[in-house]
């Protein structure tokens, strides 16, 4: 029986589940090396050497070089461990969240102040089908 | 006898500790947010603890993918700051209460709650936020601290219904602990903040209200309330509220022999700190 997964429908949102974690181990442990100051350095000097000494794929690795969190999230990546990467970059949370919304970080941060992206219309996968 | 003289709950945004640690605590963006918390300070100075029990989540810090405990209690003299990827918080050092944390541990196992004991890791904004939103930033934290960490990170995390029963547990096990102290629960996280995906920056504060209007009038209801609408009606993140709810099952009103009902101290709301909504309870016995 394979893994019930209500929260399928909800759009613009990955669940981090059994399958994605599965997906995404190596990818989400080469962040948790980041939290070691050594490693952050040694990757910033070369980020595409310290990517092959883990058993990433290659979409995965590139999807790191572009810092695409998106592609990143959809290749099994968790929001958690993918911050590590930002921090090493001197990112704040609220520049990574903003920066997969299409939305520019002035924008997204202007959003937030205005009280945050509202539920309505934002519940139901339907609901952004219609949209598009 | 050791007793619960009262719950707290509160979100624990990463930027929150930032704010205080750079001193950015009077800047028009940080005030609001600090502000509702002063009320709760002056009660904590003259009602501090002996022990703090705070339930938490580790954001793949302790805890990575090599090992994923549901409910993990720290039985630890002491607890490292972590480095979450730019440096410690310059907060001080956490201490246990190593035969207070394994009284707890052993009751409520022996109570069918199958906890994973840990002696050696380090703790991360989860728990040092709510530390300086509720002491602000003294030499050294004015009680023990008992850390208990849930896993929220990867599905599947326990059910409100779950983490009400394990409260109600963890209170039975306080009370029969021989000494004499006074004990504080607290529920961490939330509230409504989605941090990943095109949907990044729900908030929902008809929810957030809701929600706290019932954990603190019915617990019991809100404990039904299933991952999905979590996740639906408060961001991927919110369902870190699941954890408010083993504070409160701490409570005197759903123990074996019902106490009082609690009452509110102090109530807090305010969006945004960051991505998220900021939500805050006082609730005493």
């Amino acid at each position: 029986m394979p893994l019930d997964k209500p929260y399928l429908d909800v759009p613009g949102t990955t669940i981090f589940d059994a399958d994605q974690s599965r997906k995404g181990y190596w990818l989400n442990q080469f962040c948790m090396s980041l939290m070691k100051p050594e490693n952050r350095e040694l990757f910033l000097a070369d980020e595409r050497a310290y990517l092959d000494g883990w058993q990433m794929t290659e979409e995965q690795k590139q999807g790191v070089i572009d810092r695409d969190l998106n592609r990143l999230i959809a290749l099994g990546g968790n929001i958690y461990f993918l911050a590590k990467i930002g921090a090493t970059d001197g990112k704040s949370f609220q520049q990574m969240a903003g920066s997969m919304t299409g939305l520019s970080e002035e924008e997204y941060r202007e959003m937030m102040v205005n009280g945050g992206r509202p539920a309505d219309g934002n519940r139901y996968t339907s609901e952004w089908e219609e949209r598009s | 006898m050791a007793h619960v003289s009262a719950t707290v709950y509160t979100s624990h945004v990463p930027a929150i500790g930032v704010a205080a640690d750079l001193g950015k605590v009077d800047e028009p963006y940080w005030k609001p947010v600090f502000a509702g918390y002063d009320h709760s300070k002056e009660w904590m100075a003259a009602n501090t603890p002996d022990v703090v029990f705070l339930v938490y989540n580790d954001h793949a810090t302790a805890f990575s993918l090599s090992m994923i405990p549901t409910f993990a209690i720290g039985t630890a003299p002491s607890y490292r700051i972590a480095d979450e990827g730019w440096g410690p918080r310059p907060v001080p050092p956490v201490e246990g209460h190593p035969e207070l944390a394994a009284h707890i541990a052993q009751s409520v196992i022996q109570q069918d709650f199958d906890l994973t004991i840990v002696n050696d890791m380090a703790v991360d904004h989860g728990l040092t936020v709510p530390l300086t939103l509720l002491f602000g930033q003294p030499e050294a934290w004015p009680c023990r601290i008992i850390p208990f960490a849930v896993n929220v990170v990867q599905y599947p995390v326990p059910s409100g219904r779950r983490c009400l029963q394990l409260g109600k547990a963890i209170r039975r096990a306080i009370e029969s602990f021989d000494e004499d102290l006074d004990v504080q629960v607290w529920g961490t996280g939330g509230m409504s903040h989605q941090l990943q995906g095109p949907r990044a920056g729900l908030i929902n504060k008809e929810w957030d209200n809701a929600f706290l209007d019932r954990l603190i009038a019915d617990p019991e209801g809100l404990a039904d309330t299933p991952h999905v609408e979590y996740v639906r009606e408060a961001g991927s993140e919110g369902i870190e509220l699941v954890m408010w709810l083993i504070a409160r099952g701490a409570m005197a009103d759903l123990a074996d022999t019902p106490g009082p009902h609690p009452t509110v101290e102090h109530r807090f709301y305010h969006v945004p700190a960051s991505n998220t909504a900021v939500g805050h309870l006082v609730l005493t016995a």
